[in-house]
């Protein structure tokens, strides 16, 4: 053996704190960091929304809602949430789906295209909507001839809505496609399931779970989108408002206040949902 | 240059459950002692604690006469050999083996002739600069031992290090260790819930079971003279039957078996037999049996045999020594060497062959 | 399977395919396409024409600016908030992940407003930034605080796993072989969450560059003073200049396709880095 570890000694502790002390410290130095980063960053802006909204009891929310277009303006982003979020639901699926089970040419730039929507500005996919739909392009002037307008009603919100949102369902159910054990649908097969008896009864179940969920976020995604809402809309009070636009309408009155009590409903719905759809899917795994 | 480890009254609580519980044990320089038990044992944790990756609720440990116990990980220059080999999937054979000695800030000639050394000494020196995500499990395990034994540690502890792999592969790498133990001489603590790689490898054998110690010695005591029920039962295959104690020996229905001085009278006792223990003989006896089932491993036969009380026994019998006996057939059998355990109310201590 | 059966089978995944490629061509392709034909419709020199205006340049600096800052100050405390979670145990824990969530499930503008809130007269951090004549609303400190409260989840989300997945005992060899905690972590641990740290970039600098909603509120839509990329066109679309609003769109939407490269192919190594063990 070489003459190495004579040099090399079983050192005593470096440093100046015993290496308990040391690590302690450490260990609360982190989490402490972590814990202020999050608190002030995170915590203290939505305590300060909570607290302007409703801090001097319902008033504010009153005031806000009796404006006019204020409840049109709930009701329009929950429907065309709702509607965004069911038909990306159904189509997210499928895509997720196709992109695991299918073996075709062009494949993964169909899985790049579907990301699309979490790299690009929610503005210029507004933008982008206009220019296809607006008036003067081609699919809109065709259907303007028709008398069919598209922009500037509830329709281009939720064409709007559906792209933004349009990759969430897809990447919450292609990971648990891809882990299905392809045993149990072979096994199906063998006792006579054909396709579509066998996705209902076996992948389906399996994959339950991940669509409800990415259709959640799918629709608290859709309740706070404005980049793209606010070009194609239109914006008309009690006809194409919608609540995030509203509350922006709101603050620029300087009327942070009824501002906040509009915000805070938003939220509070998402959260209420998020609750509601967890303790259905908890009670459904512990029945299984 | 090697020194012993002490451990004493070393206990460890998580939360409620109490994984080890007071554990005294001595590792003897330069020897291979097994922590032996089955999963959940605690001997896992015993070794993680001497290692300084668990920190004690109680008790100390000693390497030779340095006290371990308020010395962090790195201090202790222990070398750690994991189950699933913990490389460092981002640097080749050689880094890994080197990674220790970089720390000690060695210099890069002594660093490099030490690397080549080692992997010469696991047979691996072609593969130096490749990446673990391309060597093969065996070959892994090889590279983890290099790596721990670079920075020339005074204990090699090894925390299941075969279990990740296949049976083959686990024999070659058991012969391979024990060759490369007698050339390196470094005080080793081997952890496995395989009995037969604790009696092949071991000097010395520490059973563990539920966090406590059942027996320490080597690998032909606990073999042949296990203390306890459970030692008897875990190493080693055994017949187990139990009995009551009267006069000194276990009386089981139509016979009785001696071994029972210890134990008190007329208490519940199990009377612990081995298989290859178990002789059998053709004709009538004072004990007799019949055939039950007869398998055959090779050059010894598995006989299945059922006792005059209903209670089966399995026993181990060299071909030559089977006398034509076969399925049905009555015979005499005589069984030997039985030791004998108390029985916890309650508690079946494993009624039955015990495999 | 009969033939027909087949053939059937075939045709139902036919099926499913066109719809998908319908879908994904109407809502993304299409327009994607609209854009680009819109944008260039008055001839090329229009880009360059538009590049060319002070606006736009402040507008596409101060981008530039909010998002450096965020991405640096989200990868670092990201590393750390996840780190903790993953490594550490204590009470709360589930608190302190749920609060790594919150961002996504506000709306941009609820966060505009929280920002504003906070440090317009009579909000609770006015009298400190006040007295010390520092201005946070209407102008860059605004900005960057609501972007980096959009992108807060992306790093931490994308390390969490892979920290929960492989290294912890490849951490535990490396102290056993007598490296100090840091050295552990830059050794050991760094290697194996880059790519997601990379990945959580990618996707914060998208994120950061295509923000509207929250800055909308907060910046007073100071033109050539508080006025992003996405404000300019914001302004530039309510202002009927379409022409520069498309020509910055098809900047900013270029600019997003050479991120979604980046992000998918970290992505791609982050997976790859997981399953490797």
């Amino acid at each position: 053996m070489s003459g190495v570890a004579q040099q090399v000694d079983g050192r005593r502790s470096r440093g100046f704190l015993p290496h308990r002390t040391a690590a302690a410290l450490r260990h609360f130095a982190l989490r402490g960091t972590a814990i202020v980063y999050l608190g002030l960053m995170v915590a203290l802006p939505v305590a300060a929304v909570l607290t302007k909204g409703f801090g001097d009891g319902f008033d504010a929310f009153r005031d806000a809602m009796a404006r006019p277009g204020a409840w049109a303006a709930i009701r329009l982003t929950l429907v065309t949430s709702t509607i965004a979020a069911g038909v990306n639901a159904v189509m997210g699926t499928m895509l997720a789906w196709v992109l695991v089970r299918y073996r075709f040419p062009g494949r993964r730039l169909l899985s790049t295209i579907v990301d699309i929507p979490l790299a690009i500005p929610t503005l210029v996919t507004g933008l982008m909507i206009l220019a296809l739909y607006g008036p003067n392009s081609v699919i809109g002037g065709f259907f303007d001839d028709l008398g069919i307008r598209i922009v500037f009603t509830p329709i281009a919100i939720v064409i709007a809505l559906c792209t933004v949102s349009l990759p969430l369902v897809v990447r919450s159910v292609q990971p648990v496609l891809q882990e299905l054990d392809p045993a149990e649908e072979e096994a199906a097969a063998t006792l006579g399931a054909g396709p579509r008896t066998t996705f209902r009864r076996i992948v389906f179940p399996a994959i339950r779970s991940a669509v409800v969920a990415g259709t959640l976020l799918t629709f608290s995604r859709c309740l706070g989108e404005i980049g793209s809402v606010i070009l194609v809309s239109g914006n008309r009070t009690g006809r194409t408002l919608t609540a995030p636009v509203f509350i922006f309408q709101l603050t620029s009155q300087f009327r942070p206040a009824e501002a906040a009590a509009v915000a805070t409903l938003l939220f509070a719905i998402s959260f209420v949902l998020v609750l509601v759809t967890t303790r259905i899917l908890r009670r459904k795994e512990a029945a299984a | 240059m090697s020194t012993p480890i002490v451990v004493e009254g070393l206990t460890k609580r998580f939360g409620s459950f109490v994984a080890v519980s007071d554990v005294t044990f001595t590792a003897p320089a330069g020897a291979i002692t097994a922590l032996l038990g089955p999963s959940g044992s605690g001997k896992s944790t015993v070794l993680r604690m001497i290692a300084g990756l668990e920190e004690p609720t109680a008790g100390r440990i000693l390497m030779g006469e340095e006290e371990l116990t308020p010395k962090s990980v790195q201090e202790r220059r222990v070398g750690f050999v994991f189950q699933h080999y913990a490389l460092f999937r981002h640097m080749t054979v050689a880094e890994n083996v080197a990674f220790g000695l970089r720390v000690r800030k060695e210099a890069k000639d002594v660093r490099d002739a030490r690397v080549r050394e080692l992997l010469e000494l696991v047979h691996l020196d072609p593969f130096a600069d490749r990446y673990p995500d391309q060597l093969s499990g065996g070959q892994r395990q090889r590279v983890a031992l290099a790596r721990a034994l670079a920075p020339q540690p005074q204990v090699l502890l090894l925390d299941e290090p075969f279990g990740a792999l296949d049976a083959k592969v686990r024999q070659d790498l058991r012969r391979w260790l024990d060759e490369l133990h007698r050339e390196l001489g470094v005080t080793s603590l081997l952890v496995t819930h395989d009995q037969e790689e604790a009696l092949e490898l071991a000097n010395q054998v520490v059973v563990m079971h539920e966090g406590r110690i059942e027996q320490v010695g080597s690998p032909k005591e606990i073999y042949d003279e296990p203390t306890t029920a459970f030692v008897a039962g875990f190493v080693g295959s055994a017949n187990v039957l139990h009995g009551e104690v009267v006069d000194g020996h276990v009386h089981l229905g139509s016979f009785r078996l001696p071994g029972a001085d210890h134990l008190e009278e007329g208490s519940a006792a199990a009377a612990f037999v081995r298989p290859h223990d178990v002789r059998v003989s053709p004709g009538d006896g004072d004990t007799t049996a019949v055939v039950e089932r007869i398998a055959s491993l090779g050059w010894l036969a598995r006989v299945t045999l059922r006792l005059a009380d209903g209670d089966v026994v399995v026993a181990h019998v060299p071909n030559d020594e089977l006398h034509g006996a076969a399925e049905g057939a009555r015979v005499s059998v005589d069984l030997r060497n039985a030791r004998a355990f108390e029985v916890p109310v309650g508690e079946e201590a494993g009624a039955g062959p015990v495999d | 399977m009969s033939t027909t059966a087949k053939r059937g089978a075939r045709g139902g995944h036919a099926g499913i395919l066109a719809a998908c490629l319908l879908y994904v061509g109407l809502l993304l392709v299409l327009p994607l396409a609209g854009i680009v034909w819109t944008a260039l419709k008055p001839g090329l020199h229009i880009v360059s024409d538009t590049l060319r205006e002070p606006d736009v340049r402040h507008a596409l600096l101060l981008t530039f600016q909010i998002a450096v800052i965020t991405v640096l100050v989200t990868t670092f405390f990201g590393v750390i908030v996840a780190w903790v979670l993953v490594r550490q145990r204590f009470h709360g824990r589930s608190f302190l992940n749920a609060l790594v969530d919150l961002p996504f499930a506000l709306s941009p503008v609820t966060v505009g407003l929280a920002c504003f809130v906070l440090f317009a007269p009579g909000g609770w951090l006015y009298p400190f930034f006040n007295a010390r004549g520092i201005q946070i609303n209407f102008a860059l400190p605004s900005m960057v605080l609501v972007t980096i409260f959009i992108c807060i989840p992306f790093t931490i989300r994308e390390v969490v796993p892979v920290l929960e997945e492989i290294g912890l005992d490849e951490e535990d060899a490396s102290r056993t072989l007598g490296a100090s905690v840091w050295h552990t972590f830059r050794k050991v641990s760094l290697p194996n969450i880059r790519w997601a740290i990379a990945y959580g970039i990618a996707l914060s600098t998208a994120r950061a560059i295509g923000e509207i909603g929250a800055v909308l509120i907060v910046s007073g839509l100071i033109q050539g003073r508080t006025e992003t990329a996405t404000l300019f066109i914001f302004r530039a679309a309510e202002e009927r200049q379409l022409p520069q609003a498309y020509v910055v769109a098809l900047l900013l939407a270029a600019i997003s396709i050479v991120l979604l490269l980046a992000i998918e192919t970290f992505h791609h190594r982050q997976e790859r880095e997981m399953h490797s063990a």
